[in-house]
């Protein structure tokens, strides 16, 4: 193992991650992934999608993909409608 | 009632069911699916989902669009659970969009939700009137169909744009019959006859319906199917209006096939002459 191997991945020490969340600025920790934002906004587990910065981020990826400064992330659900 | 309603072009030569049932042996097909429902509905402005929820029980809808929005936290009770247990295909539709950059995006994203590519396209031009945008729309239908969406536009009640979009690959036409939610009925009967004459696509009155006769007189002029929100949603009881929706898209596809009479300037006696 070598030094640098043990660095955390993605949490660089001090970073502040400040991302659009469906609109609004928030603040996050760094390391903050999509499923993570997704779970706090809602418990709903179909019916679900998210556009990070206007791309499709597919359910599979919600997990491991991790929020970087400046992101725009948006969760969508079905509603109402005509 | 002034339009002339055509021939019964389409309707089957075979004896329709003396009960006058509508369904099992008629279905609605649409890209390939086969509805027994020719009423499709639409949940915005619902006052709430036990009313919703009757509503689609009387509505007897097979057929239901929904909008994507930004989730609310503090909502309570999802359209996705109410809807999840019935026997109701979701359409997700690209309400709210003014570009077809904006709907392509929608369109996306509730294919992602919902695990459907069915989109109810709609490309509006502007909050006042909600009319269709015809060359956003273009744009957006054909690249949705690119995509490998199955398409069903809301359009203008125009059967040059209808042929357009036919070409482009839609799976349906659903031309408006007055603006959203005006409940002022089909203010183009004879454009809606043309869009019906000329395409093979099923042709779905969306938009406009006040109230069950415009429901049926769609279908009389052989619309495939009505699709209605406002008129049952905002009505003083949505869920005697969903009734009387329903009967009244069944009156009037039982008429179409049936066949009405040519309309005469004159008298034509019923009784036999006398002696």
């Amino acid at each position: 193992m070598t030094e640098h191997s043990e660095l955390p991945e993605a949490r660089p020490s001090g970073t502040v991650l400040e991302v659009a969340v469906n609109g609004e600025t928030r603040t996050l920790p760094p390391g903050t992934t999509v499923a993570t934002v997704v779970g706090e906004l809602t418990t709903a587990t179909s019916g679900v999608a998210v556009s990070l910065n206007d791309e499709v981020v597919p359910r599979t990826e919600w997990p491991r993909r991790v929020l970087r400064p400046g992101d725009r992330i948006d969760v969508l659900t079905a509603v109402q409608g005509g | 009632m002034t339009a002339q309603l055509g021939a019964q072009s389409g309707s089957t030569s075979t004896a329709p069911s003396p009960t006058g049932a509508q369904g099992r042996d008629d279905p609605l097909v649409l890209a390939g699916t086969s509805f027994d429902s020719r009423l499709i509905m639409g949940t915005g402005g619902i006052p709430s989902m036990q009313v919703l929820s009757e509503v689609l029980d009387i509505s007897e809808t097979e057929l239901v669009t929904v909008a994507m929005r930004r989730v609310d936290p503090t909502s309570r009770g999802s359209l996705v659970d109410v809807l999840g247990d019935r026997p109701i295909r979701l359409l997700p539709n690209t309400a709210g969009c003014f570009t077809a950059v904006d709907a392509l995006k929608t369109a996306r994203l509730a294919r992602e939700a919902l695990e459907t590519d069915w989109v109810k396209l709609e490309v509006i031009a502007d909050e006042h009137t909600l009319l269709p945008d015809p060359v956003e729309l273009l744009e957006a239908a054909e690249q949705l169909v690119d995509d490998g969406f199955v398409v069903l536009p809301y359009t203008n009640d125009d059967p040059v744009l209808a042929r357009r979009l036919e070409q482009l690959g839609c799976s349906a036409i659903m031309p408006l019959g007055a603006p959203i939610g005006s409940g002022l009925g089909i203010r183009n009967p004879h454009n809606i006859e043309l869009i019906v004459e000329q395409t093979e696509l099923p042709v779905i009155l969306d938009a406009g319906i006040g109230t069950a006769s415009e429901a049926a007189l769609a279908m009389e002029l052989g619309c495939a199917a009505v699709m209605t929100a406002t008129a049952v949603t905002r009505a003083q009881e949505p869920a005697r209006m969903a009734a009387a929706m329903r009967d009244g898209v069944r009156a009037g596809r039982a008429a179409r096939r049936a066949g009405r009479i040519p309309v005469r300037r004159y008298a034509r006696a019923s009784s036999p002459p006398v002696d």
